[in-house]
């Protein structure tokens, strides 16, 4: 670890807390349904498509049919993935005359998209025409970010509202994202992009001559606009297979450095709407001190063990850490910040191979993935996830002074507690029960990439990655496999949807209860105490389900490491 | 809940059209048209031909050249298309390793590698990045460390003085962005083109 690389990580820190407010203030203002700077533009296009679609925008849902019209925009875009995927080769903008998918990639892929995951079972350049990567997957990347934030701002009214049956129209609040906060967004950051390098461009792949004489097929594509997004979304799906990796996704420091703040920007600006919205900006940022707590302790082992480097390293006499599956331009303090980042919010971008990681270091993501990707978390996801905790936690408090515990203003009784449960519990049951059937099933088995307690953390961070709609990868696992495209695809159904209604129904039940003013008996939730006990709620559940799985890949690998042995 | 169909299928058309197609369609003429370079891949061409982008690796094997990281890239064998090959810096099929830790593979190949390179310079310990294989399999750069770790062969194939290749390398060194972000490193395919541009000389 040296100075520098600390500097580099305070000051990605530093940055991410200054941007949480101006953001926070202006997503609130779009969702509020205000004026902004960029109305006057933006306007005339909303109201259009509100015009031909049909949509009344005064007229507010119930929670029940914001999640219906929520479910029936991801059966359509399922249908338009699967479809593209399966029809490439007939359709246009296909220059490197890729061919139709396999079914089994197709439904894979289309489900990956949907529930945010961007799981890479495909690789990009060998795989899709320009056509799927524009319409299937760019277009996906906006609605399913644009989804993630809306049902957190959904759950939100539900706390800051009282005495209502109604959290908002989905319809409105999904045009209004893409309109007025992710497509200006990734304007900008596409130019930054290419400018920095990214290709943009609809030509055929460019075959070079190499100065040793050579032939080298160079893929390009209209890849920046759809890199900005899958950053900003939270989506982290690739253009190519190297990911993030790829000096194309990624060519230089400063822009892994802008892709770093941009998958975190979204979701640590929503804390902030969190806060205005229920009429306190401290009760954003005590969420946002929970998951800080969090984040940096993982940033700090996961450095820890990359600059160390490994035993078989060692035993040559090479120094200077891990630098197996990590690019130079990046080192090892941005491939270990960007790992953490990634895992901590469900992007699942990578820079570097995780596989490749030392136990310990791959173990960050491993667990920042298992506590639900809370950490700032996918944009939208995260704070929803959070906010389950959040009621956890605050049960907890009340079972110990012997009162109904409150949280801004709203009593949490039973059925925000059963419903927060039932959203928690299921993750662990589809990530352990998958990786139970992976490691004994012969067909699964055979796809691990690494023998001994490696292979075991290959199957266990597919699934985690999978449930949490992460979609980064231990990568040496075969993925595309009718087995795993099958069992994947159900994890990030189960993962993404058995997460979201549960949190709609809070929502809904918290909308319609009355407020109720803070009294002296009242848990205050904006201090170091809130925090703490939020911080410790996460940390028991999560030890307590995943520590024994652990304790079977990283952990053992470790030690084992140390005492000298390879497979 | 009728009522939602209608909004579903043409709001998600309307948005599919304006996310899907407008907005990269609209970018690519944008960026085409502001930096003409970078959008087409930041291609180097050599007496009218492209002979590479300055942002892909590319495989070097002769002395004369620097050599860049091993590279794990594959490609599909032609004689049975299930089955892959190595190829290295394969531009059209990127990746890396995904050897682990405590990866017998990685520990044998490592020590052949690190064995060759020790052959070759005794003197100076060897660099990690040259004997590691990197993410993408197709990192354009290594380490100032690496670059001059290769520095005696390179000046003996082509018959320089070693300290006038030295000098090359040290010129080309980039350092960090605003001395913090980033790490220091040479691109190898620039470097190597210079190197040909001062031996022609």
């Amino acid at each position: 670890m040296t100075m520098i690389g600390w500097i580099q990580i305070i000051l990605f820190c530093v940055i991410i807390v200054a941007l949480t407010k101006p953001l926070g203030w202006y997503m609130t203002r779009v969702f509020n349904g205000e004026r902004t700077f960029l109305s006057p533009v933006l306007r005339p296009i909303e109201a259009g498509i509100y015009g031909i679609s049909g949509v009344d925008e005064k007229r507010e849902q119930h929670w029940l049919t914001y999640t219906v019209a929520m479910l029936l925009f991801h059966v359509g875009g399922f249908l338009i993935i699967y479809g593209l995927m399966r029809l490439q080769a007939v359709l246009p903008f296909n220059p490197a005359g890729q061919s139709a998918v396999p079914a089994d990639l197709s439904f894979n892929t289309a489900i990956s998209f949907i529930t945010n995951t961007n799981w890479q079972n495909y690789g990009g350049e060998s795989t899709l025409s320009y056509l799927t990567q524009m319409v299937g997957l760019t277009h996906q990347n906006f609605l399913s970010a644009a989804t993630g934030i809306v049902l957190a701002v959904a759950l939100i009214r539900g706390f800051a509202r009282a005495s209502l049956r109604t959290i908002g129209n989905f319809w409105v609040d999904v045009t209004r994202c893409t309109l007025y906060i992710l497509l200006p967004i990734c304007v900008v950051f596409t130019l930054f992009l290419v400018w920095q390098g990214i290709p943009q461009t609809l030509g055929a792949y460019v075959e070079a001559t190499t100065l040793e004489g050579a032939k080298q097929t160079i893929a390009v594509g209209p890849v920046a606009s759809q890199v900005a997004i899958k950053m900003l979304g939270t989506n982290g799906g690739g253009f190519f297979n190297a990911n993030a990796a790829h000096p194309f996704e990624n060519p230089t420091a400063l822009s892994n450095f802008v892709q770093m703040l941009s998958i975190f920007v979204l979701g640590a600006a929503l804390t902030n709407v969190f806060g205005r919205m229920v009429g306190n900006q401290r009760q954003g940022w005590a969420i946002l001190a929970v998951m800080g707590v969090l984040f940096v302790a993982g940033v700090a082992v996961c450095y820890w063990a990359e600059a160390s480097g490994t035993t078989t390293l060692h035993a040559l006499g090479l120094t200077g850490g891990n630098m197996e599956g990590k690019e130079v331009r990046f080192g090892i303090v941005a491939s270990s910040l960007f790992a953490v980042i990634t895992t901590a919010a469900s992007c699942g971008a990578v820079n570097a191979m995780h596989d490749s990681f030392t136990a310990l270091g791959g173990m960050i993501p491993l667990i920042n993935m298992q506590l639900g990707e809370i950490i700032v978390g996918g944009v939208g996801a995260g704070l929803y996830g959070m906010l389950l905790f959040v009621v956890l936690a605050i049960f907890v408090a009340g079972l110990m002074v012997g009162r109904t515990p409150e949280y801004v203003g709203k009593k949490i009784e039973a059925r925000e507690v059963k419903m927060a449960m039932l959203a928690i519990l299921v993750l662990p049951l589809m990530y352990l029960g998958w990786t139970a059937v992976g490691v004994v099933y012969p067909a699964a088995v055979a796809s691990m990439a690494n023998a001994g307690p490696h292979g075991f953390t290959e199957v266990l961070y597919a699934f985690t990655s999978a449930t949490g709609n992460n979609g980064s990868a231990f990568a040496g696992l075969t993925g595309n496999t009718l087995f795993y495209n099958l069992t994947l695809a159900s994890a990030m159904f189960v993962g993404r949807f058995f997460m979201i209604v549960p949190a709609m129904a809070i929502a809904g039940s918290l909308a319609a209860k009355k407020s109720v003013p803070p009294s002296a008996g009242t848990f205050p939730t904006t201090g170091g105490l809130f925090v703490g006990l939020v911080v410790g709620v996460i940390l028991i559940i999560g030890g307590l389900t995943f520590f024994p799985a652990l304790a079977l890949g990283p952990i053992v690998e470790h030690l084992a490491m140390n005492a000298g042995q390879v497979f | 809940m009728l009522k939602e169909i209608r909004p579903a299928i043409v709001l998600l058309l309307v948005l599919t059209a304006i996310t899907g197609l407008a907005y990269p369609l609209a970018m690519t003429a944008i960026a085409g048209a502001l930096f003409p370079a970078q959008a087409q891949g930041s291609l180097i061409e050599k007496d009218g031909k492209v002979i590479g982008s300055v942002l892909i690796g590319q495989e070097f094997k002769d002395d004369k050249y620097f050599h860049g990281r091993p590279s794990a890239t594959l490609a599909p064998d032609p004689n049975d298309s299930t089955k892959t090959v190595p190829a290295p810096y394969n531009a059209a099929n990127s990746g890396g390793s995904n050897l682990g830790p405590t990866s017998k593979a990685l520990a044998d190949r490592l020590k052949e590698d690190v064995a060759k390179l020790r052959a070759e310079n005794p003197n100076v310990p060897v660099p990690v990045d040259l004997v590691t294989t990197s993410a993408s399999g197709l990192d354009p750069n290594i380490s100032p460390e690496a670059a001059q770790f290769q520095v005696p062969r390179v000046a003996k194939a082509r018959n320089l003085p070693e300290d006038q290749v030295k000098q090359l390398v040290t010129a080309s060194t980039e350092g960090r962005l605003l001395g913090l972000l980033g790490e220091p490193r040479v691109n190898v395919l620039a470097l190597n083109l210079a190197l040909d541009r001062m031996a022609a000389k």
